[in-house]
Parts: C-alpha cells; sequence; structure tokens
C-alpha cells in the first residue's frame, strides 16, 4: 500500500511537473505566439470572437492578468479538458485533431514497442544462453550499431530499399485509397500492409536496449546459486533458462522501461514523419510549421500524460510481481 | 581494515591517483574496442579540423550539374540543387561533432550539479534533487525539444546545443547519482569522514577520482545523444536548415524528394557518417566498461541502465 501511495505521489507529482513546463514555456520563451495565432487568423479571414481570444490569451500568457490567475485559469481549462482551438485545422479544437491521430500512433508505437520487448527480450535470453559464443557476439554487437543510428535514418533506408527499389511495401502513409464498400478486413490488411516498414523502424531501432537489457540480467542471474542447484539436481535446460532463470531476469529489466517508452515515442515521431504516417508526430509537425501553438502544446500534454501514465502502469505490475520492490523504496 | 592517510604521505597519495589515471589511459588504448572507436572519433575530428583543406568543393556553391550519381568528379554525387555532397559532408562534420561536444559539455556538468552536487546537502535536498532527476527522465525529450525549438524559431547552433543539453542531463545525473550513494557506503570514504573531512572535500577528493570512469562513459553517451537529437531536429527542419551539417543534407534530401527520385548518395552518406560517430562513441563506451569494472567483462551492465541510449 505505501508502495503504491508513494507512485501515485510520483505520478501526480510529474503530471504536475508536466502541465506546469507546458505552461511555462510559451512564457518564458521570446516572441509572442498571440500575435502570430492572430495573424493566421485575419489572413484566413476568419476572425476570433472574444472568448477565443480570451482563451488564446489565458492560454499563451499575455500580460492582462498576474501570472498566478493566468495559471489557475490554465488548470481550470485543463480540467474541463479545454485544449484550445487548433489553427491548421481551424475550426477543430485541439482534442479533436488529437482524438484523429492519436490512435495511429498508439496502434504503430504501441504494437512496435511490444514485438520489440518480447523479441529482444527472447534473443537476449537466447544471447546470455550461448554466452561467449559467436551467436551472443554477433547479436550483441549488431545492436551496439543498431543503438548507435539516428531512427529516421534507418527510416529513409527502409523506404528506399523495400518502397523505392523492390516495391514489396508502400513508401508512405497508413492506407490507401480503396473504392468504397469494401469488405473490412480487405482495409484492415490494407493498414498492416502499410503499418511494416513503420513498424520494423520502431523495432530495429528500439530491440537493441531490451536484448542487451535481458542478456546482462541473465547472465547474472545463471551465476546464482538456485540456478546451479537446479543444475545440479539434473533439471533440463530449457526448463532451467526459462522457469528458473529468465522468470526472474525479466522484472530488472521492467525498470528501463520508464526510459525506453521515451525514446520509443521519440522516435516513432520522427519514423511517423518519414513516412507521413498520420498520427501524433506527423500533427506535431503540421503544428510546428504552421506555428499552431494551442495543437503543440496540447500534444506535447498528451504524449507526456500517455509516456507518464505508462511509466506508472509498468510500475505497478513490477511491484506486484516484485515484493522486493515494495518494500525497497 | 580502513587507514586514515596522515599529512606526510598524502603527497604520495596523489602520486598514485595520478599515476592510476595513466594506466586508466594506456589501459583503455589497450583495449581493442575503445582505440577501435578513439581511433575513428580522432579521424572524424582531424577531418572536422582540416575541412578547408579536405573538401573538393565549396559546400554551399550551387555550380554543379544537379542531381548527379557519384562519379570521380564528385565522388559522392550532387545534390537536386547542384551541390557536392562530399563537400558538405567534410564541412558538416564541423556543425554536427561541435553541437555534440557542446551538448556533452553542457549535459555533463549539468547532471555532475544535479546528480552529484547535492550529495553534499541534508537528506530533504537530496530527496528533492532526485525527484526532480527522475521527473525530467521520464518527460520524453524529443517532443519538448520540438516544442522548445518552435518557439526558438531557427537558431544558431550554440541555442540548439543548450537546448539539446538542458533537456539530456537527467540520465547521465541519475546514474552518477546512484554511483555515489553506492562509494559514500564504502570503507574508504567513512574512513575519511571519520577522519574528519568535510562532506565538499569527500566528494572531491574521495568520491569523484572514483567514479572519473563513469563521469567519461557519461560524456560520451551525452555527445552521441546531442549528436543524435541536433540530426533529429535538423531534419525535421527545427535547426538552422541553412548551416551545413549532417541533419540537414537529410532535410534537404527530405525535402528534394530524394527518396521519389531514388538519389540515394544523398541521404545514405550523412546517416552513414551519424552512425559511425554513435558506433565510435559506442565502442569507446563497452571499452570503458571493460577497463573500469574487470566485474563487467563477464558479467556486463545490470542494474543501473539497462538501456542504453
Amino acid at each position: 500500500m505505501r508502495f503504491f501511495l508513494n507512485r501515485l505521489g510520483f505520478l501526480l507529482i510529474s503530471i504536475w511537473a508536466a502541465l506546469t513546463v507546458n505552461f511555462l514555456i510559451p512564457r518564458m520563451m521570446p516572441g509572442n505566439p498571440v500575435d502570430a495565432i492572430l495573424a493566421h487568423f485575419q489572413s484566413e479571414g476568419a476572425p476570433l470572437g472574444p472568448n477565443a481570444l480570451h482563451a488564446l490569451e489565458q492560454q499563451f500568457g499575455v500580460a492582462h492578468s498576474s501570472i498566478w490567475s493566468q495559471y489557475w485559469g490554465y488548470l481550470q481549462n485543463l480540467l474541463h479538458g479545454q485544449l484550445g482551438t487548433s489553427i491548421t485545422y481551424y475550426p477543430l479544437t485541439v482534442t479533436q485533431v488529437i482524438e484523429r491521430s492519436l490512435p495511429w500512433t498508439l496502434g504503430l508505437a504501441g504494437t512496435a514497442t511490444i514485438i520489440s520487448v518480447l523479441l529482444g527480450t527472447f534473443l537476449g535470453v537466447y544471447a546470455a544462453w550461448h554466452r561467449g559464443t559467436r551467436i551472443d557476439a554477433g547479436l550483441t554487437t549488431v545492436t551496439m550499431f543498431t543503438s548507435a543510428i539516428p531512427y529516421f535514418w534507418i527510416a529513409l533506408i527502409l523506404v528506399y530499399l523495400f518502397g523505392f527499389e523492390l516495391h514489396w511495401f508502400p513508401q508512405f502513409h497508413a492506407f490507401s485509397t480503396l473504392p468504397p464498400g469494401v469488405a473490412w478486413w480487405k482495409f484492415a490488411l490494407d493498414i498492416l500492409y502499410h503499418a511494416v516498414l513503420p513498424g520494423a523502424t520502431i523495432v530495429i531501432s528500439a530491440i537493441g536496449g531490451w536484448l542487451v537489457g535481458m542478456r546482462n540480467n541473465m547472465i547474472q542471474t545463471l551465476g546464482e546459486d538456485y540456478v546451479t542447484f537446479a543444475r545440479a539436481r539434473g533439471v533440463r535446460n530449457r526448463r532451467l533458462m526459462i522457469a528458473y532463470a529468465a522468470r526472474n531476469a525479466i522484472l530488472p529489466n521492467l525498470t528501463g522501461f520508464a526510459m525506453a517508452i521515451g525514446f520509443v515515442v521519440g522516435g516513432a515521431l520522427l519514423t511517423e514523419i518519414v513516412f507521413s504516417y498520420p498520427g501524433i508526430g506527423m500533427q506535431l509537425l503540421t503544428a510546428v510549421e504552421n506555428e499552431d501553438y494551442p495543437l503543440m502544446q496540447g500534444i506535447f500534454l498528451i504524449i507526456a500524460l500517455a509516456v507518464l501514465l505508462a511509466n506508472f502502469f509498468v510500475e505497478m505490475v513490477y511491484g506486484f510481481l516484485d515484493p522486493r520492490a515494495r518494500q525497497g523504496e | 581494515m580502513s587507514m586514515s592517510p596522515t599529512l606526510s604521505n598524502a603527497d604520495s597519495l596523489v602520486e598514485t591517483v595520478k599515476a592510476r589515471r595513466t594506466t586508466f589511459v594506456r589501459l583503455l588504448w589497450a583495449n581493442p574496442r575503445a582505440r577501435a572507436g578513439l581511433i575513428i572519433l580522432m579521424a572524424m575530428i582531424v577531418v572536422a579540423i582540416l575541412a578547408p583543406v579536405l573538401a573538393p568543393y565549396n559546400p554551399t556553391s550551387t555550380n554543379f550539374i544537379p542531381s548527379q550519381a557519384p562519379s570521380p568528379r564528385h565522388l559522392l554525387g550532387t545534390t537536386l540543387q547542384g551541390q557536392d555532397i562530399l563537400s558538405q559532408l567534410i564541412w558538416g562534420s564541423r556543425n554536427s561533432l561541435g553541437v555534440g561536444l557542446a551538448v556533452g559539455v553542457i549535459a555533463t556538468v549539468l547532471s555532475l550539479l544535479i546528480g552529484v552536487l547535492p550529495s553534499i546537502g541534508s537528506r530533504q535536498v537530496n530527496t528533492i534533487f532526485a525527484t526532480v532527476t527522475n521527473i525530467v527522465l521520464i518527460l520524453p525529450g524529443l517532443p519538448l525539444l520540438i516544442v522548445l525549438s518552435a518557439y526558438l524559431h531557427s537558431s544558431g547552433a550554440f541555442t540548439i546545443a543548450a537546448v539539446i543539453g538542458f533537456t539530456g542531463w537527467a540520465f547521465g545525473a541519475r546514474t552518477l547519482r546512484s554511483q555515489v550513494m553506492t562509494l559514500r557506503q564504502r570503507d574508504f570514504v567513512i574512513a575519511a569522514r571519520l577522519a574528519g573531512s568535510s562532506q565538499l572535500r569527500l566528494l572531491v577528493r574521495e568520491i569523484l577520482p572514483n567514479m572519473l570512469s563513469l563521469v567519461m562513459a557519461n560524456f560520451m553517451f551525452s555527445i552521441l545523444f546531442g549528436i543524435l537529437s541536433e540530426a533529429g531536429l535538423q531534419f525535421l527542419g527545427l535547426g538552422n536548415v541553412n548551416a551545413v551539417s549532417w541533419g540537414s543534407i537529410i532535410y534537404w534530401s527530405e525535402n528534394g524528394s530524394a527518396l521519389l527520385l531514388g538519389m540515394w548518395w544523398w541521404f545514405i552518406p550523412p546517416g552513414a557518417a551519424i552512425a559511425l560517430v554513435g558506433i565510435a562513441l559506442a565502442l569507446v563506451n563497452s571499452g570503458i566498461d571493460q577497463v573500469s569494472n574487470p566485474r563487467l567483462r563477464t558479467v556486463a551492465k545490470t542494474k543501473k541502465g539497462g538501456i542504453l541510449r
């Protein structure tokens, strides 16, 4: 229980920190975003009403009121789920834009993350079991290389090789325009087909950390007395590897998850941009290019919240599985 | 079995520490991985310094026949705008390595200030700094970087380095902090404390010299982080797209639809250069690991930092 409260406290503090950073950025940076936004609306011939203007000023800190009342207003707006109006997609609100693009990112990055965790863990176990052999050396060297290469470059190479040269997979976008009334499974297959290359990019870049982490934990665990004892008792190798060593080695690897998820999200953003994949990352770039500050900050907030919640969830699972974590605080 | 050094042998102690440091460098050089990495790095730094001599043409000149595949005249071909890509690559190394190095320095100094220095303060101070570190650590870095750069508009190399450095210190701070915490429990530190050393002296004279290799590894990681982040920002067009750097070459290749035209020579070399630096730094780091902690030769990194990026 104490562990739970402790982690919950950390979650709340970090959410508050994310909200506050989001509030402070436009106020600390040079220039006045509201002017840019107003100029944009006027040039589009869609002047803002007084309410929208007031909301904008509150969001970006035009000094009509003290910073504390601005902060209070900002938090209240967030509590009501109001992130402002997007400039690029006017009259859509930021929330609506995010609702449309978030499923794509969650689907792509989520699936790719799960695949890389599973595959990386499996390969890590395998490498540890064959430690010191060529397989182990090969796997660890390859992952050292893949971890050092920028995501977007891997993406570019995959697009070039498998999209442009070989025509095995589509180069861009998340789906193709199919004739109306096409069967739903055909559409689903089309989406999967489009997701292969961007998904592979994320898996290739993210797998290394999991593999190396798992391998090192495994080697540590294989040195434990109970493993030696089980071996002496004649436990079969496969059972020893999976039921004795791997099960215990997985846990510490989870602690790296918090950092890993941040990297995956960042990498997924770049990947989406290379593939013109209509997720959050693509929208973030669109927002930046159009000086769409409300959308930009809404997206940052959503990403931060998602990462913090994912981390909280993993820590809960970790605490549930490993009693030491509950007491260790 | 701890003993407190007397004043008379303090000098010889300093000598031993110095000797240990030169041995460390020699050991590092003797390690094949670290040596390979160091040689690649030094070669790249030399290329960056000698860019005016080595580059065959002016990197911004657009006087050549555009979109040419590699040929003896243009070893890496030309861009859609008719620039020589080899010259861009050579000049770009200045920007990319420079920003990486600056980020390395900024992030390492910050992680020392935030991760290590508070250990001399009270318990509350420690808790506060640890919590701040953990929060910054899990806030997604790249989105924050993108938003910050969007407000700063296309800015100079140093601003970019500062912003990246300010978002990238947390991992190092946490690693260094946990090392400080471990070292504080060791006999020789406790002995020095009982002998009456002040907290600051304890940190500077006893603890820091014993974690130099970790600080160095952290510096290498920060450089890699800086180079990758700068490339990412430039690729998105959020840095200064008119400055020649590896990231901005890839940005222009995207902009000029190199992918649709099949101009692989435009985007593969700059990415390969980034990857080469990354691999060199990773090699040096695994060398440092092996040299500084003999146990890691068989049992590599365990609890801290399962994800090394």
